[in-house]
């Protein structure tokens, strides 16, 4: 059935709350008013505002509430308005969520999903406008997840529901809309597997979330001209398949990865480094990132569009690691 | 009062002291290392409190946070291992001295992001109201707290849910080396900041057991009756350092101040106490000193005799497996 990727996110979390009532969803505006982007449509009315629970704008206290919440044996879904105020719950993540298991030597958990919109959608300015993916990939003990298509985004939120870790499930605002075949049957995504989207031989992209509709794209473009490129969907950023990049990279010998992210600590300076070391013998060719620029995001339409990646940039970056340019 | 109850009281809070100055000794020696915060002057607030619990309740601290554990009744040879950072400590010596945890007894841990686990605590509270089951969840945390937003955070959410919880304000008078009154604007009244959420608050001598005791039930049969959260501010005095690394007394508080408040010792308070009511004699205190130096002594020697983890341990319970 063709489902958007906001409707495959419902379905997922309706699924799962109907089979665990250990589940619940928490977060600004998620009750009554449905969700600010209406990811928990008709959630209310379903199940309630028990286990759909509207807060205050409170990010650090709510976040907190969930950790403490799935420390006793709940199952929270927390959803940030935007990824971007999870900023303001970054001590409760970071010090509670990744290292209460650790630092209790086992003894707690935190079954915990947080989930929301990162990065731009159109002129929402600096502070609505970050991808923050690396920065929850940096810490130790959390999963993170940027699914691109709704068939990837309801069978991944899925397991990322019935895993006994937090998770941070990040989501686009552009996105929401975009539409996509979902299997009619029950089904899982599981964590940690990258998919090849298309299949090429003369380069790899490597492109998770919105990026991955900006390189499938920008590969259409590329196989009119004579160049089959390869793309690969991470789909789970940590823990990284990079089983299946590097296999495509022994098989191309160029590697191009897209991100709407800062370039300079960004998450395919990671990918990169662990392509080289493990398998640099099979480089042809210096791997290129594409990725957003090193500056808050302007609000300005032009502006703002040169600061994210587009699909001239990819296709630049491809052409130069095939040496056609 | 009954003479079984203020024994143990007493016999609680002197395990709490010697461990301490165990610990304290230990330090010197370098067996523990890392931050160390003592409770010692403090004993009176984790063991009054937590008397009046049920097994299981939940219980969550801070740093400051090894009297909480062993009034909880954790096996002080297990805290002391953990102190040791050994891989026979509580957390198999992941945790430390700040982050001491007994999920069995009920004890989810000490936190050291100051302000950071009063929310953890109103999540064990609304997972308790969600499940439906009778059960408070007790936040101990410093004055030094209050003012933090993730104190006014939690404490908005749990009036707005009625969520059962009772935040216990240890005030030792200082965050670190900063007296309360250049920290807090209500500093000669800090319950009144529960008062601002229209969460019921009392303040408590927290130097008295048994008023602390007293208090806590009465909070916590009005808590689990779905009354809602509660505040405690116990006043109470540290009388060592903010930590090992801080003398008792210097450049924020005078030798003549931490004499003082030795006076109120509450050790000596509860012993005057069962003496004058003639709940116990001279040789219950000498067979209680006896038994909790055993108990130390034991700790310590279990501690030294256990074995370091393995580099093997270095990459477990970083993400739960199953």
């Amino acid at each position: 059935m063709v489902l958007s990727y906001r409707e495959a996110l419902n379905q997922a979390m309706r699924e799962e709350m109907r089979r665990d009532s250990r589940i619940f969803l928490i977060g600004e505006e998620v009750g009554y008013y449905q969700g600010a982007f209406k990811v928990s449509k008709g959630f209310v009315e379903e199940f309630g505002p028990q286990r759909v629970v509207d807060t205050p704008i409170t990010e650090a206290g709510f976040t907190g509430l969930a950790i403490g919440a799935a420390m006793a044996g709940l199952h929270p879904i927390v959803e940030l308005m935007t990824m971007n105020f999870g900023i303001l719950a970054l001590d409760q993540i970071v010090n509670n969520a990744a290292k209460i298991h650790y630092m209790s030597g086992g003894q707690l958990s935190v079954p915990l999903v947080i989930r929301g919109p990162g990065s731009a959608a159109h002129q929402l300015g600096a502070q609505h406008s970050q991808s923050l993916e690396a920065w929850f990939c940096h810490v130790p003990g959390l999963k993170v997840i940027a699914p691109a298509t709704p068939h990837d985004a309801k069978g991944l939120l899925k397991s990322a529901i019935r895993d006994n870790n937090p998770v941070i499930f990040i989501e686009a605002q552009l996105l929401y809309g975009t539409k996509g075949d979902v299997e009619d049957r029950e089904y899982t995504v599981p964590i940690g597997v990258a998919e090849v989207k298309r299949s090429g031989g003369d380069a790899t992209i490597v492109a998770y979330s919105k990026m991955l509709l900006l390189a499938l794209e920008a590969a259409d473009q590329l196989s009119r001209e004579g160049i089959e490129v390869e793309v690969i969907d991470p789909r789970t950023l940590k823990p990284l398949d990079l089983p299946t990049i590097v296999a495509s990279f022994k098989k191309t010998g160029r590697l191009v990865i897209v991100e709407e992210g800062w370039r300079f600590c960004g998450l395919g300076a990671q990918i990169a480094e662990s392509v080289y070391a493990a398998a640099f013998d099979y480089l042809d060719a210096p791997i290129l990132r594409v990725t957003g620029k090193d500056v808050p995001m302007p609000y300005s339409r032009p502006l703002e569009d040169a600061a994210i990646p587009d699909k001239a940039r990819v296709i630049e970056a491809v052409k130069s690691v095939c040496g056609t340019q | 009062m009954d003479r079984v109850d203020v024994l143990f009281l007493y016999r609680q809070m002197l395990l709490i002291r010697r461990f301490e100055e165990k610990s304290a000794e230990m330090y010197a020696l370098a067996k523990i290392a890392g931050f160390l915060h003592l409770y010692i002057g403090e004993e009176a607030i984790a063991v009054g409190a937590i008397a009046a619990l049920r097994p299981d309740d939940y219980a969550i601290s801070a740093y400051r946070d090894h009297g909480h554990c062993l009034a909880r009744g954790s096996d002080p040879s297990h805290v002391m291992a953990e102190l040791f950072g050994k891989s026979t400590g509580l957390c198999r010596g992941k945790g430390g001295s700040m982050h001491l945890v007994d999920a069995p007894r009920r004890f989810m841990g000490g936190y050291a992001i100051v302000g950071g686990h009063i929310p953890l605590a109103t999540g064990l509270a609304f997972a308790t109201k969600y499940q439906k089951l009778d059960l408070v969840t007790v936040c101990f945390f410093g004055e030094g707290a209050v003012p933090s937003g993730q104190a006014h955070e939690a404490l908005n959410l749990a009036a707005l849910w009625k969520l059962p919880v009772i935040f216990v304000c240890e005030n030792n008078r200082y965050g670190m080396g900063t007296p309360a009154e250049r920290a807090i604007a209500l500093y000669a009244n800090v319950a009144k900041t529960a008062h601002s959420y229209g969460i019921r608050a009392e303040r408590v001598d927290g130097m008295d057991v048994l008023a602390v005791r007293d208090l806590m039930h009465k909070v916590v049969e009005q808590v689990r009756a779905g009354q809602g959260p509660f505040f405690i501010e116990a006043m109470t005095y540290r009388f060592m350092g903010h930590s090992m690394s801080d003398p008792a007394h210097g450049h924020y508080r005078t030798k003549e101040e931490v004499e003082e408040h030795r006076t109120r010792d509450p050790l000596l308070l509860l012993k005057q106490t069962i003496l004058s009511n003639n709940l116990g004699a001279e040789a219950d205190f000498i067979q209680l000193e006896r038994e909790v130096g055993e108990v130390v002594t034991a700790a310590v020697r279990f501690a030294e005799d256990s074995p370091f983890p393995t580099p093997s341990a270095l990459h477990t319970d970083v993400m739960r497996e199953e």
